[in-house]
């Protein structure tokens, strides 16, 4: 085989192979950055080559977004709504995955299933009558209704995910130091969360990424530029009417996605092995 | 791993409420219960609930503001009578066919290539797997400017390069066109699932099988098609269900890209749902239209539990 003889030349190949893949993975974003840089004068030159900046980089679209529009709430919304919400479903997640990866009670099987069943649930399914019972008990057009839903589809991901974590740790260490006067909790607490740290990481950073990035019932339960999340507010207040100022726009879908793309580059590996875990267990 | 006893107190015997809900607390049909409460509440009062609350309002005629009436099943009657209905039913399916097949494909070209021997294997895995994790409503909006009907970066490069003639397709404002850009985006998007895990899949293949197959002679199509897929078959079967259900039911996409239209041509059941049930408030109406989701839902939620479970259990 001439792959086998000459391994250098099969290499570039897979690698050239790869390239297309790449690109399209990318180029929108790189488009959208460069767009976000470019002043209105190149931007708007049907004439002038749309795949780099010929005319000097520019940070006005980005000052414009900062100070003259409520990016900077939106922004501090996202990070309440998506903060608060993580943490209340990795701790309901943690404890429901721990009670049904290791304990035996009444209805154990059916609320296992109960959880995987809601993991499947989308969201478009039921914002509908949500939105209702959320005008219902007042917290219309409030990021509270926010913090109060997202845990629907966080705690079952959560759940579903750490409950493949739990089964990993051997039952013998938790055994044996409740043989040495332990409680469960306390041996919960002091011997299985701290060997679990991995999967209590992972929830955690997929729970922030779910929440930063859900849209449909942001979009629908708020509406008043102090609640709505960076998402809704990008994507409905920087558009009015036929106007549109794409240089801000693509500004701010690229600070939006920044909080995300820092975790990302920091924990790589956990969203590669979160990712393959949640969908094959 | 060693358990060092001096450090977990231990409980006496203590008189007191404190040590009896302690000592409850340490049986596990009543630890179990407690510890899936909070779980179990969320999800009877916030998603069981509203469940219900949607049928309710499917079958009444619920209007923003006003007090519905029980009208049984006239709205799913009057939704299959309609054009703008029928036609989005019709997009679903060929949405979610479309994209799914192409997903699949790729998929699966992208996965082998990364099982690859590669430079930068880490960086690479990182750029494929971008498009995933970025809020899609944002990443949509880069896409909407790509697609723009005077400055489409999508129609200059094919004209460069002499793949299109000038002006190029309005994207977003003709129908086919409308809707292959809105598969593009969706494929754009989850290719990076599909890659993953199938990838997972590819590595959890045994070595020797390939040796073995090599030693008898077998060339790389047929390690393909008769080690490499058969084996992959689990592990497709999952994400091909997941992904049905979720691209069946994407909002995010079409929303961003062009709000169903034109003339409904891209609308999916959330999009039409939404557009319905707030937009000119009929509530009732707009749930009989997500409530169609629920089928293939429970298709998937069957076909989940009764192969894939059983596998993993």
């Amino acid at each position: 085989m001439t792959v086998a003889r000459r391994p250098f030349l099969g290499k570039i190949g897979k690698h050239l192979l790869l390239l297309p893949f790449l690109v399209f993975a990318l180029f929108p974003f790189y488009h959208m950055t460069l767009t976000s840089l470019k002043q209105d004068r190149e931007l708007y030159d049907r004439f002038a080559v749309p795949l780099i900046i010929t005319q000097g980089p520019t940070l006005e679209h980005y000052t414009k977004l900062l100070w003259d529009t409520d990016f900077l709430i939106w922004t501090k919304n996202s990070l309440l709504v998506t903060g608060l919400s993580t943490v209340v479903s990795v701790v309901i997640g943690t404890i429901a995955a721990y009670a049904l990866a290791r304990l035996k009670f009444a209805g154990v099987a059916a609320f296992g299933t109960g959880i995987f069943v809601t993991y499947l649930v989308p969201t478009s399914l039921l914002f509908l009558p949500l939105a209702q019972i959320i005008n219902w008990i007042g917290m219309g057009d409030s990021k509270w209704a926010l913090v109060l839903t997202y845990p629907t589809f966080l705690v079952p991901f959560c759940t579903w995910l750490l409950i493949g974590y739990f089964r990993t740790v051997p039952k013998e260490i938790e055994e044996c130091a409740m043989v040495d006067g332990a409680t469960r909790i306390q041996a919960l607490w002091r011997i299985v969360l701290p060997i679990a740290v991995p999967g209590l990481v992972c929830a955690a950073l997929f729970a922030f990424t779910l929440s930063w990035n859900e849209f449909i019932y942001a979009l629908t339960f708020t509406s008043s530029s102090e609640q709505i999340t960076a998402s809704v507010g990008v994507t409905t207040e920087l558009i009015r009417g036929d106007i549109y100022f794409w240089g801000s726009l693509m500004a701010g879908a690229v600070l939006g996605s920044v909080p995300i793309v820092i975790l990302y580059v920091f924990f790589l590996d956990y969203y590669v092995s979160g990712l393959t875990a949640g969908a094959i267990k | 791993m060693a358990v060092r006893a001096e450090e977990i107190r231990v409980t006496g015997a203590r008189p007191g409420l404190v040590a009896r809900v302690r000592a409850l607390l340490d049986r596990e049909e009543i630890l179990g219960p407690v510890f899936v409460t909070p779980a179990l509440l969320l999800l009877l009062l916030l998603v069981a609930y509203p469940f219900v609350v949607a049928l309710y309002f499917s079958m009444s005629n619920a209007f923003i503001g006003r007090p519905s009436e029980f009208i049984g099943f006239r709205n799913f009657v009057k939704l299959w009578e309609s054009d703008a209905f029928r036609q989005t039913f019709q997009n679903a399916f060929v949405f979610t066919g479309i994209a799914v097949v192409f997903k699949v494909v790729m998929g699966i070209i992208l996965a082998l290539l990364l099982n690859e021997q590669l430079w930068f294997k880490r960086l690479i895995r990182g750029v494929v797997l971008l498009p995933w994790v970025i809020p899609t409503a944002l990443s949509t909006l880069g896409w909407w400017w790509m697609f723009n009907s005077l400055y489409s970066v999508v129609n200059w490069t094919g004209i460069a390069t002499g793949l299109m003639d000038p002006p190029g397709p309005n994207w977003l404002g003709q129908r086919y066109y409308a809707m292959a850009a809105v598969i593009t985006v969706n494929i754009w998007r989850g290719l990076p699932f599909f890659a993953i895990t199938i990838l997972a899949g590819l590595v959890a293949i045994p070595k020797e099988l390939y040796e073995a197959a090599e030693a008898d002679g077998a060339g790389a199509n047929a390690r393909f098609w008769h080690i490499t897929l058969p084996l992959l078959k689990p592990v497709l079967a999952v994400v091909v269900l997941f992904s049905t259900i979720f691209t069946f039911s994407d909002f995010n996409i079409v929303y961003v890209l062009t709000h169903g239209g034109p003339i409904n041509s891209t609308h999916l059941f959330a999009t039409l749902s939404r557009m319905i049930g707030i937009d000119t408030g009929r509530i009732g109406e707009g749930a009989a239209i997500s409530l169609y989701l629920f089928p293939l839902l429970a298709f998937v939620v069957w076909a989940q539990l009764r192969f894939v479970r059983k596998q993993t259990f």
